[in-house]
Order: C-alpha cells, then structure tokens, then sequence
C-alpha cells in the first residue's frame, strides 16, 4: 500500500529519547518490498537500534548495493543522505566516503547477492583494511529483485522455488569476515528482534569493521520446504552461542546472569556488551575457535548466531593511513595548497 | 663518406641493457646539456619487463629547442650485445658508434659509413673496482665521461650535477666523479678530434624545468586541494600516485599533530579505486585515480553511474598502447572514444589534453575545479610520451590570489534560511544543481544518489518526461562546459592559409617543428590545438575557415576527428587523417613528409586541372 504516504503528526504520547526524537524521527519512507519480507524487520530492528542509542539520523551515511536488501536504506534514517552504488561496489564507496570524512556512521547495507558473488572481492577487502563500518548482510540465499537465482550462501542440496537444487558450495560471510581481520562479526535473524537489536547497537559503536549477516527471509522466492533460509528452517535450526546486552556508556552496569556464564567486554567508547553464554565452551575472542565452531555447526546443518567474534580494540583505516583527527572534507585551502611560493621552490628543483 | 658536424643539432642514442644502472647515468648527460643552456628533448624506450631487456634513451640535443622526436640517430652509444645489430643500422650515415671495444668487434668494420668511437669500458672498470655491481654501474658514468669530452661539455658542469645528485649520499660523490674521469682522460688521450658533433653554451634554456609528467600531474594534484587518492597499479600511471605520495609527505602533514591531511589508498582493482575516489567526491573531498586504457575500461560503469547520478571525480588516464593488454611501455592516444562516451546509454564526458607537463600541472589542478563545478568525471588524456619522460617545459605558476572553485554546494545556512533545494533542480539556468553534503543538516537537504531514473528532488521515477527532462539538462550541462575547459591555441601561418591542421596532447613538440620545415618548403598552414572535449565553438569556426583540415593522431582509428564529425556535425571528408601509431612517439619528419606529400599531390592536381 505504498501509494499511501505516511502521516506527518504521531501520538503525543510517543516516547523520546535524549535528543528529543521519536522513533517517527528514525523512519524513512514506507517499503516497497513484499508482504512479510525478513527486511522491513531489519529495517525496524536499525531503526530501534539508533532511536536507543540517541544518534542524530544526519550523521549517518547509508550506502548500498543494488537489490532488494539495497533498497532498504529508503525505508529508515529519511535524513540521512544515502548512496545506492552499482551491484556488488558499495564498500569501495563506503570506503572513499569514510576517508572523506570520519567523524560520520557508516551504515552499508548490503545482501547476498550483492556481497557474495559480484561483491565478494570489495567485502573481503573492505574487511582487510579495517574500514570503520557497519556491514550489514541482509542474507536469504536468493536474489530476490531478479525473481529468486540461488546466490552464492546458498546451502548445497537446498531447493530453489522452481524445484531446482542447489549442486554448488555455500559462501560463509561470517567465516570470511572473522578470516580476513572484521573485528566484530555477528549473525542475527531478522525473526528475531530481541537478539538482532542489541547487535546492532554493538555494531554501531564499535570503531572498527563490524559485519552483521542476518538471515532474511525472502517470502515470494526462498520460504518454502528445502530452503535452508526459511523461517521454519532458521526457527529449527538457530544455536545462539550467546545473547548480547549492550550498555551505554554512561549506564551502570549491573551483573544479574550466573557468575562464570557472563562476559563483560568494555568496547573503546566506553558502552559495555554483556555476553551471556548459551554455550558455555564458546569463546569470542579467539578467531580460530570462532571458526571452527562455525565449520562444525555448518556441516550439522546448524546456524551459529549471536555475536560470534570480537576485538574490543580494534585498528581502522584512518588510524593505519594516519589521518588528521578533523574530516578531511573540512580542509580548507590553506591546508591543501602548499601556495605560490613552495611552487616557486619546487621550480627552482627541477632546473 | 663526411662524417656529421653539427653544433646544438644532434640526436645520441643510448642502448642499455634495462636494470643495469644505465638510465641514472643517462639522465644525467641530458642534464649536463641542460646546464649549458642548451634545449633537449630526451625519451625512454623501455620494456615491459623488470630487468635483462633491452632499453634506449634518446637525447635529442637541439638549440632551436624542439622538443618532439625528430627522427634518426646521430651518435650510438651501443652497450647492449642484444641489440647490437639494430642499433648500428640505425645511426644515420655519417653518425657515429660509442661503444665497449673490451672486446673486439664482431666484424671487421660494422658500417663503412660511421665513425667508431671505441673505448675499453670494461677493462678500465675492472681495474678501477673489485665489486662486481660497482663494475657493472660505473660503466656507464665512464662512458658519459668520454661523451662528455668528446661533444665539449663543460667538465664543472657534469661535477656539479654529480654532487648535487648525491647530496646527502656524499660517499657516492667520489666513486661517479673518479668513473666519470675515467671515460673522460681516456678520450681525451684516444679520441681527440674524432667527433665532429659540438656542444656550445648557450642561453635558450632560460628559467625552464626539466621534469616528467607524472610528477607534474602529481604536483597539480597536490595544489590542486585532493585529499584522496585512491589507485590501482598499472604502467605508465603508477607514479602519479608515487608522486602524489611523496609530494603529500613534503606538503600535507600537519606540523603540529604530524597527521596527515590526505589519504592513500591501493585499492584491489581499478573498480574499487574508482568506487573509492566517487565515494570521496560524494562526501566533500576532492579525490583522484590514475590508470591507464585497461583500467578504464573496467571502471565504465561507474563512469555512467557518476554522469547520471553527478558525482565529480578526476582520472588520468595515461595513455599507452592499446587493444587489450596492447603494448604497456609505449605511447598511443587512443583511448578518447572509450573516455569520451565511457558507460553504456546516452553518455558523454569532459577530456582535458595536456602537452607536457606544464599542461599536466596546469590541467590537473583545474580538473578538481571543473569536477565540482560541473559536478561530473573529468579525463585528463595525458600519454606515456608526457608521463614517463623529462621534457624542458615553463615554469608551474600559481597565482598568489587564485582559489578552488569548490563548486555548488549548499550549506546548513542556506537550507536554514529557506533556500530552495533539489539535488536535480536547475537553478541557476546553466544547468547545474546544487548538492548538499552527507551530515549537513539535522532536517533538511538529504537525498539518494543513484544511478537510477530520478526526478529533480533525486526521487526514483519511471516517468518518461521527467527522464528526459533530466537528461536533456545533462546535455545542457555539457555544453556549459565549453565554455569553462582549456580553449583551444590556434597559431596563424604568416598569411592566411587554405589548409588547416589540427592536432593535441603530446604531438605538439613534433607539430610545432614540422609547421616550422613546412614553412620553409613554401607551405603554409594555420594551425589549432586542442585542449579539451566538448570542443568550443571555434574549432568549428576553424574547420569551416579552411579547404580541408589535417587531423594529426597518434591513433589508428582517427578518434578526435570521428568525435568531431559526432559532436559537431562535420562532414569526414573536410579531413586529411594524418596517422602515427606504432608505439613511438611522432616525429617531426613524419608530419612533415606526410603532410608536405598531399600538398604536393594537391598542387600537381590544381596545375593538371
């Protein structure tokens, strides 16, 4: 029903937070994708997550690829700018515009069309370089927008909706990000608001490479039996290694799980993730381990989620390139010509 | 057979083997000529390889101060076994052979028609140094030592330039001087009054530098305000980013925190660095690439997202020899109708063609300007020729009160005080939007760039008026930047001529002497370069003035003359095509047969009738 437009009054009741905003201020337009898809529910859970974390929706840059998942970002943050690149090329994108200017949040929403095949090698390297981003994968093994192709995450020997099985081996994003240097590497559901909220917040606030693959339904092409991407397959076959509290910053934090089954981890803004075990073996920090559980759970035919790796000191891009602490999109031209005189000298070299 | 007596007026030859230490040694014997005062024209002919293939470097010694290629060999500094045969049949009758008689010649006398120049390179070397690399580089000092003697260049002045070279090095000061002096006594024992080709001192060098184009390129970047560079590895553009590095380590750290007010990146491919340098643009800061025809071939697709949806960028594309992988170490300018309509539907793409490296300076900086300005990719068409060799070019300028032209772009202040804004509405009548930047305004001015079908307040639509309404203002917008672009130089002939010719980019050393010889065989032509695409109105103006039009490339296909005939709607037969495209850079002897062999056959045509 998109020809109808969104009202602009709201409930007067309507919580705010600390700026002052409703959830209303986090919107964008109404989505054009289909009945039920696992997106608008991602798109909700980014639109909560922001609202809790009192962030100012214009200092959040949104860039995408192309595909059903790409267009997401016209449904949430409608006064942030936002970027639909070419298919499988948004972190490069990202990329430029980060280096731009640093001081902006960095949301890049992609999907596993986008990122898995033509964009597999700018999502590996994105992640090598340590970009300060939020990646999120919006994952239902299909390519929705061209009517339902498997992409590459889907599972060997899973049914497409023609009937067709899938003969080719499955791309695992959240092995690949933990491989190549992502220093924060979550799996969520989009059926799952409770556990994809707090990873959201936690991707935001961590300053460094941050990828979230969530497992996002598409209704029309990839929901039905022999999917391994469907809402009864995922509801069935979920193992949450851990649930995720995140703490502001300026929070107290209170210790109310089970000693010895809750890790407090400290990110460098100072907000606070409370890692509550549900596997009592699964370490988070440890990248290899981190692998290998995901290896051993793929070949169950389990789906790992939670927040599955994380360094809470990352590096980043700007730090390894040494960039002044000011955007750089705010250099004036004192500070970017060296002048007629230095000019002068470099002639007097050449001569 | 007379052996060639020249003064100022000589080409020397150079045939290394690459890798050896030989192009430091040469570099420095064009320099020396230099510090005489005297114009040289110097190129590398190199090698797709690291090490072990063979590699020339020309000096083309001319006090008139011709700068392109003129063609032939005076004197063959043949150091290179390999090519030993090539490089004797190639010195003009007349010339002269410098080369290593450690061993003895092949044959009895390789050319009856050449005067040897011998001297014991290896021998001298190997008594002179134990380690095997010293014995290998020094061979070449030794042989600019006895070069030096025998053309009369001021011994002080080679010195000089050795010291120079080596300031900070200092322990290599002594070492080059002895080699140096080596070659130098032995000619003047052995070879006194065997060479006929003189150098005198003079003033027609006058403030001129002596650099590469790359480097300028680089430079103008520097001045020219980009932040960011984002690159991808490719011959002959990865010095521009070398450059552009070294450069921002000099001028771009901040004397107080010792950060850097730049970035650099390498990205994975060219489609990265270009995705890179729009993601910069997008986001306010001035950002560039460097590739080279391969390069822009993979990046078409952004170049159609970035025209449609307006996102500046500035490219060098420098060219080489193409199709495909083509010939990665030599000159072509061939790649204008990728540049000019790169990207697939209705496309179009303002190219900058400098000269020398004066130009690429000159152009560099002002493409920033012109992107922001025309917020669109602007194509700096440089070649190998310009970026991999040192030309004598003026002097870079930069007006003490010259600005960036940072383009329309609205503030929070404008959107605060109610001005209008849409990312696609033409305001000002030429065609040009304003844009806002990401993180301006808490409520308004945010928008989406895509590449899809958008409206003027940047929403997506299917509608065909608005689609076209769209991009008719984009074709608008291209002819805004006639009139912004470099304009092209004409240059009259002493009387007004019926021929005309045309020409660009790195032709015009090899163009300005051929005009010259034209001249003094009795033909006249005026004569117009151009600088940039879309073509001004007078470049029309200029082909309709004449009875035809010669149209010199260095391309197989005609490219600026086919643009011509799109863009401007003239008819192909007011056009000579004059053609040089094996890799080399044009000569002037080339342009000058060439054209003077139609002129003749027009004349003879006229005389018949």
């Amino acid at each position: 029903m998109t020809y109808i437009t969104k009202p602009k009054l709201h409930h007067p009741g309507l919580a705010t937070n600390k700026l002052g905003f409703t959830h209303r201020d986090y919107e964008g337009r109404i989505s054009t994708l289909c009945a039920g898809c696992g997106h608008d529910s991602i798109s909700a859970a980014v639109i909560q997550a922001c609202f809790e974390l009192d962030i100012e929706p214009h200092r959040v840059a949104k860039l995408s690829g192309i595909g059903c998942s790409s267009k997401t970002p016209d449904y949430f943050l409608g006064q942030s700018h936002g970027f639909n690149a070419v298919h499988g090329r948004m972190p490069s994108v990202l990329t430029g515009a980060n280096l731009a200017n640093r001081e902006l949040i960095y949301l890049g929403v992609s999907g596993d069309g986008d990122s898995a095949s033509i964009g597999l090698g700018q999502f590996a390297h994105c992640l090598r370089r340590g970009v300060n981003m939020v990646y999120v994968c919006e994952n239902n093994g299909v390519y929705g927008l061209t009517k339902g192709q498997f992409s590459a995450t889907a599972d060997k020997g899973s049914k497409a909706k023609s009937g067709a099985i899938n003969a080719d081996s499955p791309i695992d994003l959240v092995s690949l990000a933990i491989m190549l240097g992502a220093t924060f590497v979550a799996r969520g559901f989009s059926g799952d608001r409770k556990q994809l909220v707090p990873l959201i917040k936690a991707a935001i606030s961590h300053q460094g490479s941050a990828v979230l693959d969530i497992i996002s339904p598409c209704v029309t092409f990839n929901n039905h039996a022999g999917s391994t991407k469907s809402f009864d397959f995922v509801r069935a076959h979920n193992e949450a290694v851990n649930r995720l509290d995140y703490v502001p910053a300026e929070k107290e934090i209170t210790v109310d799980y089970k000693e010895g089954s809750t890790e407090i981890v400290r990110q460098h803004d100072g907000s606070v993730l409370k890692l509550a075990k549900l596997r009592s073996d699964y370490d988070p920090s440890s990248r290899v381990a981190a692998l290998a559980h995901l290896q051993g759970r793929q070949e169950a035919g389990e789906i790992a989620t939670g927040l599955l790796f994380l360094d809470p000191e990352p590096e980043d891009l700007h730090g390894h390139l040494n960039t002044i602490d000011a955007p750089l999109n705010r250099l004036g031209q004192d500070e970017l010509c060296p002048g007629t005189d230095a000019l002068e000298a470099v002639n007097a070299e050449y001569r | 057979m007379q052996p060639i007596s020249a003064t100022n007026d000589f080409v020397v030859k150079f045939a290394n083997v690459n890798g050896s230490g030989s192009a430091s040694a040469n570099e420095l014997f064009a320099r020396a000529v230099l510090r005489m005062g005297v114009p040289v024209a110097s190129r590398n002919i190199f090698p797709s390889n690291i090490q072990g293939l063979p590699t020339w470097y020309e000096v083309r010694v001319s006090g008139e101060g011709w700068l392109g290629r003129r063609g032939g060999v005076d004197l063959m500094v043949a150091m290179n076994p390999q090519t030993w045969d090539k490089d004797v049949a190639s010195i003009d009758p007349g010339g002269y052979l410098l080369y290593d008689s450690t061993k003895p010649l092949p044959a009895a006398k390789p050319r009856k028609d050449v005067t040897l120049l011998p001297v014991p390179l290896t021998e001298m070397c190997n008594r002179a140094y134990s380690d095997p690399r010293k014995r290998q580089l020094f061979k070449n000092v030794t042989y600019i030592g006895a070069l030096a003697f025998l053309l009369g260049i001021e011994a002080s002045a080679v010195q000089w330039l050795i010291a120079e070279k080596f300031e900070g090095k200092e322990t290599l000061i002594a070492p080059n001087l002895q080699a140096f002096n080596l070659g130098y006594d032995y000619a003047r024992e052995h070879l006194k009054n065997s060479c006929l080709l003189k150098l005198a001192r003079t003033d027609k060098v006058g403030n001129r530098i002596f650099i590469g184009g790359n480097e300028a390129a680089a430079l103008g970047c520097v001045w020219g305000g980009a932040a960011v560079c984002a690159w991808y590895p490719i011959t002959p553009s990865t010095s521009v980013a070398e450059y552009f590095t070294k450069h921002c380590e000099r001028y771009r750290v901040d004397p107080v925190s010792k950060k850097n007010r730049y970035a650099v990146v390498q990205a994975e491919d060219e489609i990265a660095a270009i995705g890179m340098v729009l993601g910069a643009n997008w986001n306010g800061a001035r950002a560039f690439t460097a590739t080279s025809g391969p390069g822009i071939s993979l990046m078409q697709e952004f170049f159609g997202f970035a025209y449609y949806a307006e996102v500046p960028a500035v490219v060098f594309d420098i060219q080489r020899g193409g199709p495909s992988t083509g010939m990665p170490t030599r000159t072509q300018q061939s790649d204008l109708l990728l540049a000019a309509y790169a990207g697939h539907g209705d496309t179009k793409h303002v190219m900058l063609f400098p000269e020398d490296p004066r130009e690429a300076f000159e152009f560099a900086a002002a493409a920033f300007d012109l992107a922001e300005r025309l917020q669109t990719p602007i194509f700096v068409m440089s070649d190998l020729d310009i970026a991999m060799n040192d030309w004598l070019c003026k002097p870079f300028v930069w007006e003490k009160d010259r600005k960036l032209d940072r383009g329309k772009v609205m503030t929070a202040e404008d959107l605060e005080a109610g001005k209008t804004f849409g990312r696609y509405l033409d305001v000002d009548g030429d065609a040009i939007p304003y844009r806002t930047l990401p993180g301006t305004h808490p409520r308004l001015g945010a928008y989406f760039t895509r590449g899809s079908s958008h409206d003027s307040q940047a929403r997506y639509t299917e509608e065909g008026n608005l689609y076209v309404a769209g991009m008719q203002r984009l074709l608008k917008k291209f002819e805004t930047a006639k009139s912004l672009v470099p304009q092209p130089i004409e240059r009259s002939a002493k009387e007004k001529a019926k021929h005309g010719v045309i020409y660009y980019g790195s032709t015009s050393g090899a163009m300005n002497e051929a005009l010259d010889a034209l001249e003094r065989q009795g033909f006249r032509l005026d004569a117009l370069r151009v600088r940039a695409f879309p073509f001004p109105e007078n470049v029309v103006d200029f082909i309709n003035a004449h009875e035809s039009v010669f149209l010199v490339e260095q391309n197989r296909d005609a490219q600026l003359q086919k643009l011509l005939v799109n863009e401007c709607a003239i008819d192909p037969a007011r056009f000579i095509s004059i053609l040089h495209y094996d890799g080399t850079p044009i000569t002037a002897r080339f342009i000058t047969g060439a054209i003077a062999d139609r002129l003749k056959l027009a004349k003879a045509k006229e005389a018949a009738e």
